[in-house]
């Protein structure tokens, strides 16, 4: 019940701070249908346990402690009795009840809410590569042929299908407000789907530990419609930089994203953003594949500084290059 | 490497830059002066605290009776107060960790006062010393001192190894110390994830402590395991069947067993982790075939069993405190153990729930969610069973029992955090968020820390012979319970709110009043732990005032409250012969429990032995000398364990006699005391007549 003030507390607070302008911060503030379902599942559990877990025993307890206080004489004393069928039928069945109605839950939303599983839509995904290094994010837009750091651009009401690996250490890449958050591992490509409702902004973040600059790794999920999304690509390929071996080797280095923008000279930065453009279909598996050889460095072949794509047969198999599943 | 390369770094890798005010004073910037300080005093704190201890031990003339009574003692009930000892020094250094942590994030907005990477040292040292080298020397030490006289044992089986288990924790803790002093300790976390960890990406000594320190704790661990797991199995007292132990016992017993299994997954984890990093290995780097989910996986196959190590002691002392402090047996004992079994046996099938987010299967998910859910059924069984047992009885609320009932309402709230993160898809939203962080310590402190203190508070008059303070425990105890709600309650909140763990600072102003009221909870604990220190220095003052040498001051219902306190090494003069449960309050209630036997014998004992601060002195060095890749010290220190080893396999002579003439003299002294005593009523239980002898409870009867 106390948990339960606090959520309440914490709810209010969102609400109050949710105003137009600041980021969202929380799946309790939900932007997307996966951060919707899972507020409801959230708050199904809760309920369930205040009522049948913590009503009974915040109940109980005191009562016990009071009425059988050492001081009243009044109740049954009863020093060796220490068995009653009935009591031990409640104590068990009781929670085992309460599991078997939660597993339900786990089941159902597990399977419904994996973050593997493209979202229903009449629009086909928005396919988008999530590299992560330290101490920042890489998000390639393979169909578009461009790149950012800083801010991932969403169009609403489109599902938008992420592939991540990461070319350093284990990071943890989540947006709370849109939905959920999955690990990125080097040589390894995981999978997330999520979709914004409406415009607004939503905070992004690397979840795991990563170094000394682990704190700085946020970025902006930044939902807008489907033509406004088309009038930012026009502009990240009118302003950006080309993303070749030389850009990415100061990627690669551990750094803050105000580090790289101060290293990367050519870089128009708008509101402490970096884009590219020219960016290869192949450069993401081809980061994938270099983090697992080992090698800090990236054949040629995976640039394409025209900006055409280049045909290649290794994006297709994403989940052949070292998946989890 | 070769050998010319050691003779021209005898040090290895020590160099001045390792000590921790070098970098202060060699690039004096604002923030190097600050971290600079901290952790200077910090070492100065180490190394001041050693040379007083040395100062004082010449002194008083202790070094001998500290060798000869304490370090090569084999007695159980000194190498638990040594754990217990060792217990209390690291929570105060890792709680000192915590509040520097809460401020440093009350302040976070947009910097703080510290550096990044102490702050994930602190975070890193934090968490290591709080479960290796707080929790789990405490429940050790608790678990060494009760429960072979529960069984009414003399001893453990293994009495040498027992005080090598004790070395070997010993060795881990200094070398964390150590840390402090010279280098850096790692800033991986307690668990410490590769590839973070490897050469690579931390090329410095701290994941070499971390893994060096995890290494001799958790072998120490593994012998204790064996150790108490063999000594319930065989030096049980006749008629002490299985389904006759008390409960602490049985909890002793399950994470005995818990411990043999699951610490093997760390020290191969551990072990890989160390061939990565010195011979080039590639278990769970990036590159050439390494994996780092091998090791997540090998990690929390410990790792959650773990918590069940943790939390089971501490469920077996609430059995106890309950039960006593209600005057009245215990409800469902065989619900209880049964209860106790199946966490154990469950504890090894959800480590998965760790890592939900990394990729599996809704299916894998979705079936370790619902078995880390099964675990909450036997433990709302033990809530239950604990309220019953308090049901129609007679609550007095002491210390002990005032920790047990704070455990109990929150620990509620923290198993209903842990249901809620079992569900993979409410994980997804709160894994590696503060909210996490709240909940792993709802339940480690009310359940692991309260545990152990309401076990130090009801066994410390045993062990000494005289009462805490209870006014200094009553307030200790409350601001332990609400220093943890505020310092924690605040962080479920802010983890909702997306808040990750780990973070030095941040830029989201809306975090701040929260980390404000999780700062101002942290200084509360602090005070909780001021307060604790206070009341065993007054409780030393007053100790004559308080003593109770007959031995039973909480009308206690179990073998260990059936002899003096403190108790003779032999613990019982006579190996008491068990009919039922509770034998000790069975033995009041037929009037046999305070008898002179008619005859005495001898008494064997195992003697003293080097072998314990020897394997602590050579485990300490050894690893020592690893951290630094000092390799002649890593050859002699291995070569001394070796040969130590084979020494002790010459020592024959290992036992010596206690006479039967001093058995009955020490004996008669104690049912002398007895017969002197007043017995007093359980109202009188916190005052100075309460000399150790209780008045028998009858149906209907209040004593």
């Amino acid at each position: 019940m106390a948990l339960g003030r606090w959520v309440a507390a914490c709810v209010t607070l969102l609400m109050l701070s949710a105003c137009a302008g600041s980021t969202h911060l929380s799946f309790l503030d939900p932007q997307g249908p996966v951060a919707d379902a899972q507020r409801w599942h959230f708050y199904w559990v809760l309920g369930i346990m205040a009522v049948l877990v913590a009503g009974p025993i915040f109940l109980l307890l005191p009562f016990f402690a009071w009425r059988y206080r050492y001081g009243n004489k009044a109740p049954r004393y009863t020093p060796r009795w220490e068995y009653s069928r009935l009591l031990e039928i409640m104590s068990w069945g009781g929670p085992i009840v309460i599991v078997i109605v939660l597993a339900f839950f786990v089941w159902r939303d597990t399977h419904r809410l994996d973050p593997y599983k493209p979202l229903a839509s009449d629009q086909a995904p928005l396919q988008v590569e999530v590299i992560g290094y330290d101490w920042k994010w890489l998000f390639i837009y393979p169909d578009q042929g461009i790149a950012s750091i800083g801010t991932l651009a969403l169009p609403t009401r489109r599902p938008v299908s992420l592939h991540m690996t990461s070319a350093t250490v284990m990071q943890s890449f989540f947006i709370p407000a849109l939905g959920s958050q999955i690990y990125a591992m080097g040589g390894m490509v995981s999978q997330l789907n999520l979709q914004a409702s409406k415009p607004g902004k939503s905070l992004g973040e690397n979840t795991m530990y990563n170094g000394d600059g682990f704190h700085q790794q946020k970025f902006t999920a930044l939902a807008m419609s489907p033509a406004d999304f088309k009038a930012w690509v026009g502009k990240v390929r009118a302003t950006g930089i080309p993303l070749d071996a030389q850009s990415l080797e100061i990627i690669a280095q551990r750094n803050t994203r105000s580090d790289l923008i101060a290293a990367l000279p050519r870089a128009r930065s708008m509101d402490g953003d970096v884009y590219f453009t020219g960016v290869s279909k192949a450069l993401f598996p081809a980061v994938v594949m270099a983090t697992m050889d080992g090698k800090p460095t990236l054949p040629d072949a995976a640039f394409d500084h025209t900006g055409t794509a280049v045909r290649d047969t290794e994006h297709a198999g994403h989940a052949t290059t070292g998946q989890a599943r | 490497m070769n050998i010319a390369a050691i003779f021209d770094h005898p040090l290895g890798r020590l160099e001045w830059s390792s000590l921790p005010f070098w970098q202060m004073f060699q690039h004096p910037t604002e923030g190097n002066i600050i971290n600079g300080c901290i952790a200077t005093g910090a070492a100065s704190l180490v190394v001041i605290g050693a040379i007083v201890l040395a100062v004082l031990l010449t002194k008083y003339r202790l070094w001998r009776p500290l060798w000869s009574d304490w370090m090569t003692s084999t007695d159980h009930k000194k190498i638990g107060i040594m754990y217990i000892v060792i217990a209390l020094v690291m929570l105060a250094r890792a709680l000192i960790e915590a509040v520097l942590m809460r401020g440093q994030q009350a302040f976070g907005l947009g910097g703080g006062f510290l550096s990044p990477e102490h702050f994930a040292q602190l975070f890193s040292t934090h968490g290591t010393i709080m479960i290796f080298f707080m929790a789990m020397p405490f429940l050790t030490g608790v678990i060494n001192y009760v429960m072979p006289m529960q069984i009414g044992a003399r001893d453990v089986s293994f009495p040498v190894l027992n005080s090598i288990s004790l070395g070997l924790t010993a060795a881990g803790a200094t070398l964390v110390m150590v840390s402090l002093v010279l280098g850096r300790f790692s800033t991986g976390g307690w668990f410490g994830y590769p590839p973070y960890t490897e050469l690579n990406f931390s090329p410095g000594v701290g994941p070499d402590y971390w893994i060096w320190a995890l290494s001799l704790a958790g072998l120490g661990s593994t012998l204790t395991g064996i150790n108490v797991a063999v000594t319930i199995y065989k030096e049980r007292a006749p008629g002490m069947k299985l389904m006759r132990m008390p409960l602490f016992t049985w909890t002793a017993l399950c994470t005995a067993i818990i411990m043999i299994f699951a610490m093997p997954p760390l020290t191969v984890a551990t072990a890989q982790l160390a061939l990565d990093r010195y011979l080039d290995f590639h278990f769970f780097t990036n590159e050439l075939g390494g994996n780092m989910m091998n090791f997540t996986n090998l990690f929390w196959l410990f790792g959650h069993p773990e918590v069940y190590i943790l939390i089971l002691p501490a469920f077996g002392v609430y059995s106890e405190t309950i039960a006593t402090f209600s005057g009245k047996a215990l409800f469902g004992y065989r619900s209880l153990v049964i209860a106790t079994m199946a966490i154990a046996i469950l504890s090894f099938t959800v480590w998965l729930h760790h890592f939900f987010t990394m990729g599996q299967s809704a299916n894998i998910n979705a079936a370790f969610g619902i078995a880390s859910m099964l675990i909450g059924i036997p433990t709302g069984v033990k809530i239950y069973d604990w309220m019953w047992t308090m049901f129609r009885g007679r609550v007095r609320f002491t210390v002990p029992m005032v920790y047990a009932l704070g455990f109990i309402l929150l620990f509620v709230l923290g198993g209903m955090s842990g249901i809620l993160l079992a569900n993979p898809s409410i994980d997804y939203q709160v894994h590696n968020t503060v909210f996490l962080v709240a909940h792993f310590h709802n339940v480690a402190v009310p359940g692991v820390l309260f545990g152990m203190l309401s076990a130090y508070h009801f066994w410390f008059p045993k062990a000494f012979g005289f009462r805490l303070n209870e006014r200094w425990g009553m307030i200790s105890a409350l601001c332990w319970i609400f220093g943890f709600m505020g310092a924690f309650f605040p962080l479920y909140a802010l983890g909702i709110m997306g808040l990750p763990r780990r973070t030095v600072a941040y830029t989201e102003a809306r975090y701040v009043p929260l980390e404000w009221v999780a700062f101002l909870g942290a200084l509360l604990l602090f005070a909780a732990l001021l307060a604790l220190l206070w009341q065993l220095w007054i409780s030393i003052r007053d100790r004559d005032a308080n003593r109770m040498f007959v031995g039973d001051p909480w009308a206690g219902r179990t073998l260990e409250w059936a002899n003096s306190a403190p108790p003779p090494e032999y613990n019982f003069a006579v190996i008491p012969v068990i009919e039922g449960r509770d034998a000790f309050t069975a033995a009041k209630e037929n009037g046999r429990a305070y008898l002179q036997p008619d005859t005495y014998v001898d008494i064997e004992l195992p003697k003293n032995s080097v072998m314990g601060p020897a394997i602590a002195a050579i485990g300490f060095v050894l690893a020592f000398g690893l951290v630094w890749h000092i390799w002649w010290l890593v050859v002699l220190a291995f070569l001394a364990a070796i040969a130590s080893m084979i020494i002790h396999g010459f020592a024959r002579d290992t036992t010596r006699i206690v006479s039967a003439q001093e058995v009955r003299r020490e004996h008669h002294r104690w049912v002398d005391a007895v017969a002197r005593a007043a017995a007093i009523s359980r109202a009188d239980e916190c005052k100075s007549v309460n000399v150790g002898l209780a008045l028998q409870a009858t149906d209907g009867v209040v004593p």
